[in-house]
């Protein structure tokens, strides 16, 4: 397919169509509508289904259904109505099942605003929902990014029978870039039948997709297994780097905002400012290791998000007492300005 | 001319086990009916199971098919999401009331009026079993329970929740009917109801649900007769038995 100017939502909606998602459930919720449109024409001519649900929590629990017979599954939703799907979530997760969710994030908390936001690092990255479990949680900071992940999430899905979720910023939601989207073929995903329910007549055993384990030894052998699981999604990690071989000053963002800041670091840099940038395209797992390695020759770590310090959590984590962690960042629907971010700079020169 | 029947347990029926229920609970008897109606249209093979909340969270134990659990509540959703991606699968939820008319009010509603095609077993014995014993939706006007201890109060609670009634004002579905469990002859009705709510499923004719009026022996403070016989005298009166919509 040639590249073609489109919108950031209907790019994410195609682009599943694409990875082989023909099954769609979802509620309205601005800003991410044009996707459950699109999926509601695209889905019923290539014989799939959309349902329009009565709620972001019948919504998650239908994409459990779909997910529970090993079948490519997406729903999409914006901050608030991920708060409801967290029920579903920590559910999909504790019975391993494969589940695409994206999140188009606007301004919270509660009904917050409808304009781009990255406060929702928390809820995507540390839980949301009750228990021990963890999603994988993509980044996007182009839109070509956007539809590469998408298609990449429905594999991480289906490889670890785990939720994934795209977390992307209101701007990716609505803005308009040239993409590439290519018809995308799962390969080496292991086979679903095993599990999947609706299979009994292809396998000896049944099939019971559950969390609940009353007896605490199985409960916790459950957990174990989850989270040796857990373990195994960090060979996943991804992240890009801009400018960071001789950086002496290293800033952190993902998404939108880290479009910005590269704008601000090629500015300082024809001031020879030796800045450089760590980008994470997963927030979970989190490249903690790289952030390590490249806080070893930093003066000074500036972490720059579109919340009140959320990812700067996991930087500080990652840099221990290495270098200095400072912060800059604008919420309720503003997005730092490159202007902004040198000043912040140039203040920790 | 005599006539032999085998009383024997339904093939679809875990082997060697024993229901964890208390003694007299309608859930077993539930239970086997309709492991008889998955023997009788031998679907077996074929049919995904919702695992609910509450006292039949674990009925994966005793009924031998594919299942999924559920979170309180959203059984129809999930249901929903599983037969809309497998519509050759044969696929039913079981609720209590507490689960169904309760938490799940708008899952239950939405599901049944866009006609999704899989059956619902809806258990009402008017309280809340798993948790002890609190005031259900279903929970009748004077009746005691640990969170209505001087009896259900209207004017605090308002009045139970019919679901047939509820359901039956929609246009979309296509089959609805209240029986109950507490005499031998409503049992041969209801299994009669739930092989008809199955079958319509497989026709693809809509949504299918059976509200099976049960009890809870334990919960009630009753000896298990003793409490059908209050179902059967308390419950029945206010939930008539019967069929409330049916497609043909």
């Amino acid at each position: 397919m040639a590249r073609v100017l489109m919108k950031g939502t209907e790019a994410i909606a195609e682009a599943a169509v694409q990875a082989g998602c023909k099954y769609f459930f979802g509620y309205p919720i601005t800003p991410q509508n044009e996707i459950p449109e699109y999926m509601s024409a695209r889905l019923p001519a290539i014989g799939g289904a959309y349902v329009q649900a009565e709620s972001e929590v019948a919504a998650i629990n239908m994409v459990m259904g779909g997910g529970a017979t090993g079948t490519k599954i997406m729903t999409t939703s914006s901050s608030p109505g991920i708060s409801l799907m967290s029920e579903g979530l920590s559910y999909i997760a504790g019975c391993e099942i494969p589940a695409v969710v994206v999140n188009v994030m606007r301004g919270g908390p509660g009904l917050g605003g409808i304009l781009p936001a990255q406060g929702d690092y928390f809820q995507a990255t540390k839980g949301g929902g009750n228990g021990d479990y963890r999603l994988l949680v993509l980044a996007p900071s182009t839109l070509q990014e956007a539809v590469d992940l998408t298609q990449l999430a429905f594999d991480l899905a289906l490889t670890y029978r785990n939720p994934v979720m795209i977390l992307a910023d209101g701007f990716m939601g609505q803005m308009m870039e040239a993409v590439e989207i290519s018809e995308h073929k799962s390969e080496g995903i292991p086979d679903v039948t095993p599990w999947a329910l609706g299979n009994k007549d292809k396998r000896e055993k049944r099939s019971v997709l559950r969390s609940l384990y009353l007896d605490p030894e199985k409960l916790e052998k459950h957990n174990m297994d989850l989270k040796a699981k857990y373990d195994a999604m960090q060979k996943e990690v991804r992240f890009e780097e801009y400018c960071t071989e001789d950086a002496e000053y290293l800033i952190a963002a993902f998404g939108t905002t880290a479009r910005i800041a590269r704008s601000a670091i090629a500015n300082l840099r024809d001031e020879g400012v030796k800045v450089g940038m760590i980008r994470p395209v997963t927030l979970y797992p989190f490249p903690k290791e790289r952030i390590r390695q490249l806080s070893e020759k930093a003066r000074h770590v500036l972490v720059v998000e579109m919340n009140t310090g959320q990812m700067l959590e996991d930087v500080q984590a990652a840099v221990c007492d290495r270098a200095p962690v400072s912060f800059y960042g604008r919420c309720g629907g503003i997005s730092p300005s490159v202007k902004e971010i040198e000043e912040k700079l140039r203040e920790l020169l | 001319m005599k006539e032999t029947r085998i009383y024997e347990r339904p093939k679809a029926w875990m082997k060697d086990v024993h229901t964890h229920y208390c003694p007299g609970c309608g859930h077993g008897i539930t239970h086997r009916l309709l492991c008889e109606v998955i023997d009788e249209l031998e679907i077996k093979d074929k049919t995904i199971g919702i695992a609910p909340v509450g006292c039949a969270a674990m009925m994966y134990d005793y009924v031998d098919t594919d299942y999924c659990e559920a979170a309180h509540g959203r059984a129809p959703a999930l249901a929903t999401g599983l037969k809309r991606t497998r519509p050759d699968r044969v696929v039913f939820t079981y609720q209590g009331d507490g689960d169904l008319a309760s938490i799940g009010m708008a899952e239950i509603v939405h599901a049944a009026n866009r006609g999704e095609k899989f059956t619902t077993i809806f258990i009402n014995n008017a309280i809340y079993g798993m948790t002890g014993g609190q005031m259900a939706p279903t929970t009748l006007i004077g009746q005691k329970a640990t969170t209505c201890p001087y009896g259900r109060d209207p004017e605090l609670a308002g009045y139970p929740m019919r679901m047939c009634e509820l359901l039956s004002t929609l246009e979309t579905p296509a089959y609805i009917e209240r029986v109950t469990v507490a005499e031998p002859k409503y049992v041969i009705a209801a299994k009669k109801a739930i092989k008809k709510a199955f079958q319509y499923q497989i026709e693809g004719k809509g949504y299918s649900f059976v509200e099976v009026l049960s009890n809870c022996p334990t919960n009630w403070g009753m000896q298990p007769v003793q409490s059908f016989k209050w179902t059967l005298e308390t419950m029945v009166p206010y939930y008539p038995l019967g069929v409330y919509k049916d497609f043909e």
